[in-house]
């Protein structure tokens, strides 16, 4: 094995494989990882103290803005909060429009990542045919909904448009050709042997330490552990739906792969059961601009796995505090575990198994630029700590 | 090898691709592109600039001699100012070509005609 000397190498913030700027540390003994330092912290945007500053209404978009690839998941999982302090019920034609954009969202992330994973072990050919492919879930989408990537279908109280009787023969048309489609890249990708020799055994999660490290989404699936918010916390339709959650005994990257084309197949069963059992009725219930004192947590399974938000309400038009908890985050210490004992080629695949989005999850450091020291700070430190850099300028 | 038969009959096919300036697709119905003011309609209650979540329309004045000030650099489509004005007087286009090399250019005024 190794040179008996372990070599420290910096991965990111700026780097060819990462798309998003975020460090990792690697300690390297020959072609070995022994070791994973992340350091999260580069693309902060402050998106939760913004939240503070505008209305309810105003926040549905701003809350859209999060991600761009899950945009549905983050309003879906928003209004649910705001609906739970409000005590709203949406009506059920509503919560079946949201599960079918959530699940068109689906596959459009899916789609897209698995273009990303065989960009970066190299299949460039696969990347190109599957994003091209995708371009027809993108026309549904956009024709649904009136834009391509932030939809700003829902709204507190409901959806802001309905999916009428003379859209529903285009839709199935699509779902048709991506069924055909997703079927043939199922076949391609676990007969292809570039594929295989690069993502078998690439990445070993196994399911106890997935469960300790608290993994979410088709990361956590991919390691057999059946752990879905759509079954086990069901919201909008999900309660009257029939689906399975897929999960694969893998544990590695050719497993998440296949459970990511494996759930766009359900996706599309999910969205045929849900246009041909759409109850009739109201698109939204009107809500009052002011929402009454009080807390909410929602959670939603967003295509990379479980996202938590949690409002508080002080009784204006404003929230006091809002805290987005995005899936990337929760499964950073998995990632970590998977880096372990791999070689330094299988850098680029691993990482981006997650389907890591981390402008999404970016927190903040507080970093001594002396001693290089990373701080955590509790409110009153950290209020004391504003005073004193006020006082000095 | 199912691959290389997918790239090849890609290969003789003609490019998914559309050449843009020259070949347009026209953007679906209801898509949400400039939002235009009809100020028969407008009474000037100024709820599209207050609701408005990117501040992109300013107000000058009130009731029926109001003007309206559309800055099309700052907006971002969300279709909020047509859902939440009273008289339906906000209606989105389906025009998207809206890049412009001075801001100045990107000002959209209204005013009533009398």
């Amino acid at each position: 094995m190794g040179y008996g000397s372990i070599v420290k190498v910096p991965f990111g913030p700026q780097h060819p494989a990462l798309k998003e700027p975020e460090n990792f540390t690697f300690e390297i003994d020959g072609d070995i990882i022994v070791n994973v330092k992340p350091r999260i912290g580069y693309n902060h945007r402050g998106i939760e103290k913004a939240m503070e500053a505008r209305t309810y209404i105003q926040n549905i978009y701003l809350a859209e803005r999060i991600c761009g690839i899950c945009s549905d998941a983050h309003t879906t999982c928003y209004c649910q909060a705001i609906e739970e302090l409000l005590n709203v019920e949406v009506p059920s034609r509503a919560k079946y429009i949201r599960t079918v954009i959530a699940e068109l969202e689906r596959i459009h992330s899916h789609s897209l990542w698995v273009g990303i994973a065989a960009h970066e072990i190299g299949f460039d050919t696969l990347f190109m045919h599957l994003w091209r492919d995708r371009e027809t879930v993108m026309d549904i989408l956009e024709f649904v909904s009136g834009n391509r990537v932030h939809y700003a279908m829902n709204t507190i109280g409901g959806v802001r448009r309905d999916i009428t009787d003379e859209m529903i023969p285009k839709i199935n048309s699509g779902l048709n050709f991506l069924e055909k489609k997703i079927k043939h890249y199922i076949n391609t990708i676990s007969n292809e042997p570039t594929i295989l020799k690069r993502t078998v055994n690439v990445g070993v999660l196994k399911p106890k330490d997935a469960v300790e490290l608290c993994a979410v989404g088709p990361t956590l699936r991919a390691s057999g552990v059946k752990n879905d918010v759509r079954k086990d916390d069901p919201y909008a339709a999900y309660d009257e739906v029939p689906f399975n959650v897929i999960t694969n005994d893998g544990c590695d990257v050719f497993a998440r792969i296949i459970v990511r084309c494996e759930e766009m197949l359900e996706s599309i069963r999910i969205i045929r059961y849900a246009l041909e059992h759409m109850p009739s009725g109201m698109t939204r219930v009107r809500v009052p601009l002011v929402v009454p004192p009080g807390e909410s947590v929602s959670r939603v399974e967003a295509p990379r796995g479980e996202l938590i938000h949690y409002a508080k309400s002080n009784g204006t038009s404003k929230p006091e505090r809002y805290k987005v908890r995005s899936p990337t985050l929760a499964n950073i210490p998995a990632l970590c575990k998977m880096l372990m004992g791999q070689h330094v080629a299988d850098i680029p695949i691993v990482l981006a198994g997650i389907d890591p989005c981390f402008a999404c999850m970016d927190r903040v450091a507080i970093i001594d630029l002396k001693t290089g020291e990373k701080k955590v700070f509790n409110f009153e430190v950290f209020r004391r700590h504003i005073q004193k850099c006020y006082r000095k300028h | 090898m199912a691959i290389i038969k997918e790239a090849i009959k890609q290969l003789l096919s003609r490019p998914v691709t559309l050449k843009y300036p020259f070949e347009r697709v026209a953007p679906p119905e209801g898509f949400r592109g400039r939002p235009v003011w009809d100020m028969r309609r407008c009474i000037g209650c100024g709820l599209c600039s207050k609701i408005c979540p990117s501040g992109a329309i300013e107000i000058i004045g009130k009731g029926k001699e109001a003007k309206i000030k559309y800055y099309v650099d700052r907006c971002m489509f969300c279709g909020q100012c047509a859902e939440s004005c009273p008289r339906n007087a906000i209606a989105m286009t389906s025009e998207f070509e809206l890049a412009n090399y001075s801001r100045e250019k990107m000002l959209y005024e209204y005013e009533r005609e009398f």
